[in-house]
C-alpha cells in the first residue's frame, strides 16, 4: 500500500492552513469547527489549490508547486466521502455507484449490502444507507486513498454506534491509506491508529490516541482529547457488571454498560484516582502498573499508568511522590466506564 | 365601534380585490365575447391569420434555438466564474428586460441596419437583416433572450457545489460533470426560463415593428397582425381571432411553467435531511 504524503500551505479566510502529514494506516484529524479540517481533504482531493507544497501518493505526484504540478480531482486516485454524502439526487443508488465505476456497480452494491436499494432514489434512504451508498460510490472508483469528511456526524446517536463499528471493520479490510476528519475525539480514537489535533489550520500534535490522552502537547489538545479509549473484548457479565479483557495487556476492567464482543472502553482521566498502593474502596477497576509518563497540563497533571491516563492535581502528585517508573495504582468506578461497541 | 371598524375594513379589502381582479380579467374575457365565437373560429382560415402564425412559429423556433445554444454557455460561465466586471456584464445582459422594446428596435437598426454600425460589414458579407425574418429573429433574441439567460444563471448557481465536486472526485471530467450532473440538476430551472422567454418572444412587438416592419407573410408575426388588422378597415374580428389564439397559447405556456416548477419542487431534495453546519 502506497503512502500518502501531504505537505502544503493553503490560505483560508481567517488563517493559513499549513501542515505536513504521512498517511499509511488510518489517520484522523480532529479539531473544532472551522479549524481547517475539511480544507485538508479538499486540498488532497484537488478541489482547492494549495499556494505551495507537495502532495503525493507513493510515486504518484499530485501537487508539486516547485515544478508547477497540479492534477485535477479526476486524475487523482482518491475516494472522498462528503460530510452530507453528496449523493446525486437525480440518480438511483445504482446509477450513483456506477457513475464512479460502470462495470463495478453490482459488485460494490453487494459488498455494502445495498443491492436491494439499487433502484431507490437516494433521497428516500436513511442516514446509514446513505453513508453506505457514499462509501460504495467512493470505493467503486478504486482509489489509492480514502478521505472521509465527518463520516459519523450526519447520523443520529442510535445509528452512529453501529455505523462506527461497521466503518472500523471496513477500514481494517480495505488496507487503504485513509484520512478522516471529525470533531469527536472518541470517533477518531475508535477508527484510527493516529490522531492529529488541528486548530486554526495548524497541526498541534499527531500521535496514537492513548499518547494524546497521556501526553497532550498543550492545554487545547488536553481539553479536546477528553477520554481514554482502550480496546478490549467482553468476557462475561455478572450481577449487572460487564467484564472486559483489555487487548494490550490482558488487564480486566468492569463496566455497568451491557455489551458483547469487541469494545472500546471509555474512561475520562478525571474519573481515575491514583494511589501508591491498593486501597479498600468501592472502585471495581484497579490497575497496578508503572508510571509511564507525567505531563503537566495547565494546573493539572496527566499521569499515564499502564493502559490508562489519570488527571489529578499537582498537590496530589507531590503528596504521592510519584515519578516516571514508580509503581502506582489507578482506580475508577464501573459506573464511570462506558463501553463502545466496535463490532 | 371596533366591530364596525373591522367590518368596514374587511369590506374595503374585499371591494378593492374584486375591483382589481375584474379589471385584469375583463379585457381577456372581452376578447372572447365581443363577437360570437363562431365568427372567431371562421377567421382561422383567413390567410392573414395563417401567414402570421407561420411567420411567428418559424421565427420563434429559430430564435429559441439560437437563445438556447448561445445563452446556455453564457449563463453557465456567468454562474460558475467570478471575474472583474462580472456584475457589470450580468447587469448588461439583464438590461433588455427593462428596456423599452422600441429602444431595442432602434438600437438594432443603428447597429445592424443598412446604415448602422455593422451595416457595411453585413453588406459585404451578403447578409441583409432589415425587413426580413432574420430581423424578426434578431429582435426576439435581443428582447426575449435575457429572460432565459437570467433564469439560467440562477438555475446553474443553485446546483449544490458539493455535487459538482463529488463528480470530479469520482473521476468525471468537467465536460462529463456538466452533462451528467450540472445540466440535469439545472434542467427544471432552465425549462422555466425557456418558457418565460418563449412567452416574451411570442408577444414581441415594439422592436420587431421598428426593425423588421409588418409585411404580411414575411415579417408580420401574430402580435403585429393584431395591430395591423385593428388599424385596417373591418379587421377587428381578425384582430380578435388572433388575440384569442394568443391568449390560449400564453395560458398554455403559463400552465406548463407552473407544472414544471411543481415537478421540480417534488424532487428538489438534494440535501440530506440531517443537515448540519459544515466545518471548514
Amino acid at each position: 500500500m502506497a503512502t500518502l504524503s501531504a505537505e502544503f500551505t493553503l490560505p483560508l479566510r481567517s488563517f493559513t492552513l499549513g501542515l505536513s502529514l504521512e498517511v499509511d494506516g488510518t489517520v484522523a484529524l480532529v479539531g473544532p469547527s472551522g479549524a481547517g479540517k475539511t480544507s485538508v481533504l479538499r486540498a488532497v482531493a484537488g478541489l482547492v489549490r494549495p499556494s505551495s507544497g507537495r502532495i503525493a501518493l507513493g510515486d504518484d505526484v499530485w501537487v508539486d508547486s516547485a515544478r508547477g504540478v497540479f492534477l485535477p480531482p479526476d486524475r487523482r486516485r482518491v475516494g472522498l466521502v462528503f460530510q452530507e454524502y453528496a449523493l446525486f439526487p437525480h440518480m438511483t443508488v445504482r446509477e450513483n455507484v456506477a457513475y464512479a465505476g460502470a462495470g463495478r456497480a453490482d459488485e460494490y452494491l453487494e459488498r455494502f449490502r445495498i443491492s436491494h436499494l439499487a433502484k431507490a432514489r437516494t433521497t428516500e434512504l436513511s442516514g446509514g444507507e446513505r453513508q453506505r451508498v457514499a462509501l460504495a460510490r467512493a470505493l467503486a472508483r478504486e482509489p489509492g486513498v480514502l478521505l472521509l469528511d465527518e463520516p459519523l456526524s450526519a447520523l443520529d446517536a442510535h445509528t452512529k454506534s453501529a455505523v462506527r463499528a461497521e466503518l472500523r471493520e471496513l477500514l481494517a479490510d480495505l488496507a487503504l491509506p485513509t484520512l478522516l476528519v471529525t470533531h469527536d475525539f472518541e470517533d477518531a480514537a475508535a477508527l484510527s491508529d493516529h490522531v492529529g489535533v488541528i486548530v486554526d489550520g495548524e497541526l498541534r500534535q499527531l500521535a496514537s490516541p492513548a499518547d494524546l490522552v497521556a501526553s497532550p502537547a498543550d492545554t487545547f489538545v488536553a481539553s479536546f482529547t477528553g477520554a481514554n479509549l482502550m480496546h478490549g473484548r467482553v468476557v462475561g457479565r455478572d450481577g449487572g457488571v460487564t467484564e472486559v479483557e483489555l487487548a494490550d495487556d490482558g488487564h480486566r476492567v468492569y463496566s455497568t454498560d451491557d455489551a458483547t464482543g469487541e469494545v472500546g472502553v471509555v474512561v475520562y482521566p478525571w474519573e481515575v484516582s491514583v494511589a501508591r498502593s491498593r486501597r479498600d474502596d468501592s472502585a471495581l477497576n484497579v490497575i497496578e502498573a508503572n508510571v509511564r509518563s507525567i505531563v503537566q497540563v495547565g494546573n493539572r497533571v496527566r499521569i499515564h499508568i499502564g493502559p490508562v491516563t489519570a488527571e489529578i492535581t499537582e498537590a496530589s502528585v507531590d503528596k504521592l511522590d510519584l515519578e516516571v517508573g514508580s509503581l502506582a495504582v489507578a482506580s475508577w468506578k464501573a459506573t464511570g466506564t462506558r463501553l463502545v461497541p466496535l463490532t | 365601534m371596533d366591530h364596525l371598524k373591522r367590518i368596514l375594513l374587511g369590506t374595503a379589502f374585499f371591494g378593492a380585490s374584486a375591483l382589481a381582479f375584474s379589471f385584469m380579467v375583463l379585457p381577456i374575457a372581452a376578447i372572447f365575447v365581443h363577437v360570437p365565437v363562431t365568427d372567431l373560429l371562421h377567421q382561422f382560415t383567413n390567410p392573414v391569420v395563417t401567414d402570421a402564425l407561420i411567420v411567428s412559429v418559424k421565427t420563434i423556433v429559430v430564435a429559441q434555438i439560437a437563445i438556447l445554444l448561445l445563452g446556455t454557455p453564457v449563463a453557465y460561465l456567468l454562474a460558475s466564474r467570478r471575474f472583474p466586471g462580472h456584475a457589470i456584464i450580468v447587469t448588461l445582459v439583464e438590461l433588455p428586460i427593462v428596456l423599452p422594446p422600441a429602444v431595442a428596435g432602434l438600437g438594432l437598426i443603428v447597429a445592424f441596419g443598412r446604415f448602422g454600425l455593422l451595416g457595411s460589414t453585413f453588406d459585404w458579407l451578403g447578409i441583409d437583416v432589415s425587413f426580413n425574418q432574420t430581423a424578426v429573429v434578431l429582435a426576439i433574441c435581443l428582447v426575449a433572450g435575457p429572460f432565459y439567460v437570467r433564469q439560467a444563471i440562477a438555475s446553474f448557481e443553485s446546483v449544490d457545489k458539493n455535487l459538482i465536486a463529488a463528480s470530479r472526485t469520482l473521476g468525471a471530467s468537467p465536460t462529463r460533470t456538466f452533462f451528467r450532473v450540472t445540466m440535469p440538476l439545472a434542467r427544471g430551472g432552465l425549462a422555466a426560463g425557456e418558457a418565460l422567454c418563449l412567452a416574451r418572444g411570442l408577444g414581441e412587438f415594439g422592436a420587431t415593428i421598428m426593425f423588421a416592419g409588418s409585411l404580411q407573410g414575411k415579417t408580420q408575426t401574430l402580435p403585429l397582425a393584431v395591430y395591423t388588422q385593428f388599424e385596417a378597415q373591418g379587421g377587428l374580428t381578425i384582430a380578435l381571432a388572433i388575440s384569442s389564439l394568443l391568449v390560449i397559447i400564453s395560458l398554455a405556456i403559463l400552465l406548463s411553467l407552473k407544472a414544471t416548477s411543481l415537478w421540480q419542487l417534488s424532487r428538489q431534495s438534494s440535501l440530506s435531511p440531517f443537515g448540519r453546519s459544515r466545518s471548514v
